[in-house]
């Protein structure tokens, strides 16, 4: 009885794993040993047009390409037109107020440490389609959804 | 000292007595060829990218510092060596400012910047010097390919084309005014 018990598990463990492995988005249908296709690189969109947020707290995305943006302890060319005294003569967005806060509330003078690395939250967009499919949808639009009888 | 001068300048203006005029005539004509080709060559030798990568100071720093960006990798295969943003390309200027470089052999025998942090701390004043030298002759080494009556706006991105029909069109601004550290990597800006 155990024998037959051990087989039974070691054989739902194969077509477990078997059933993972072909059905990972983000490696494809390759076999384990092998890597799977990857995707043509794709440009980033670059037309200036502000998307909208999916989410309210989302971090707005980079309508623009910033290829070799250089943002270290040395520079950061993000803020050569999004920081605050910019963005008058470049009309950027410029960063808003919470990033001028540390984490315990107070505002400092210039852009927070912590705040610094803009690409951490702000990202460029790309036409592609996403490889892992998901159910998201806008909380307006469930707010809106009539009360389920 | 003055006898010697006055000894030499005699020779200098009297007639040669040992060689013919066809010798003197033809020798110096083709001495001079010789030398202006010879010397034009070597001129053109410290122009070549094999030349400014001999030293580490530009093989190790700047020399990394373009490779990913699109001035030496690009869809199209055109590429820009260093001689063609930092030496102007027509003579008189391209001789003005082998010159003044003369001064960066010299920093290279006593190894001002032969460290990554000498290199680093001594980055502003270098760019410094580089953003003022295109400000002042108008980003020609830029306009040596980017010619501005050639570009057309309407293939450029929104922001590209209103900053460059606008200010740049109007002469207020040149090329480097925004476009720092697109070839290497900016200085500490944060420092004065």
């Amino acid at each position: 009885m155990k024998r037959v018990l051990l087989v039974v598990f070691i054989l739902a463990g194969f077509l477990l794993a078997k059933a993972f492995a072909q059905h990972d988005p983000l490696r494809g249908p390759a076999p384990f040993e092998e890597s799977g296709k990857t995707p043509p690189l794709v440009n980033a969109e670059n037309n200036d047009r502000k998307r909208v947020r999916s989410y309210a707290m989302q971090p707005p995305t980079i309508p623009h390409k910033t290829d070799n943006y250089q943002v270290d302890r040395f520079a950061n060319k993000c803020l050569t037109c999004h920081a605050r005294t910019r963005a008058g003569e470049t009309q950027a967005t410029p960063v808003s107020i919470t990033h001028y806060q540390d984490r315990d509330g107070n505002f400092l003078a210039d852009v927070s440490p912590r705040r610094y690395f803009c690409e951490q939250c702000h990202v460029v967009q790309m036409q592609t389609q996403p490889v892992v499919k998901n159910r998201f949808r806008d909380v307006e639009a469930i707010i809106k959804k009539p009360a389920a009888k | 000292m003055r006898d010697l001068l006055r000894r030499y300048w005699r020779t200098l203006t009297r007639p040669s007595a040992h060689y013919s005029l066809g010798f003197l005539t033809i020798g110096g004509f083709v001495g001079g060829v010789v030398f202006w080709g010879g010397f034009n060559t070597a001129m053109e030798f410290t122009n070549t990218e094999m030349f400014c990568i001999s030293c580490h100071e530009m093989r190790d720093n700047v020399y990394q510092e373009i490779q990913p960006t699109i001035h030496f990798t690009n869809r199209s295969g055109v590429r820009a060596i260093c001689s063609d943003c930092h030496v102007p390309h027509d003579w008189t200027y391209k001789m003005a400012r082998k010159m003044q470089a003369s001064k960066e052999v010299w920093g290279w025998i006593f190894g001002t910047i032969n460290t990554r942090e000498k290199f680093l701390a001594k980055r502003k004043e270098l760019a410094a010097r580089e953003w003022e030298r295109l400000k002042a002759n108008d980003s020609l080494e830029c306009r040596n390919c980017h010619e501005f009556q050639a570009m057309d706006f309407t293939r450029q991105s929104k922001r590209g084309a209103d900053d460059h029909s606008a200010a740049l069109a109007r002469g207020e601004k040149t090329c480097i005014d925004c476009h720092r550290g697109i070839a290497h990597r900016l200085p500490d800006m944060a420092s004065p």
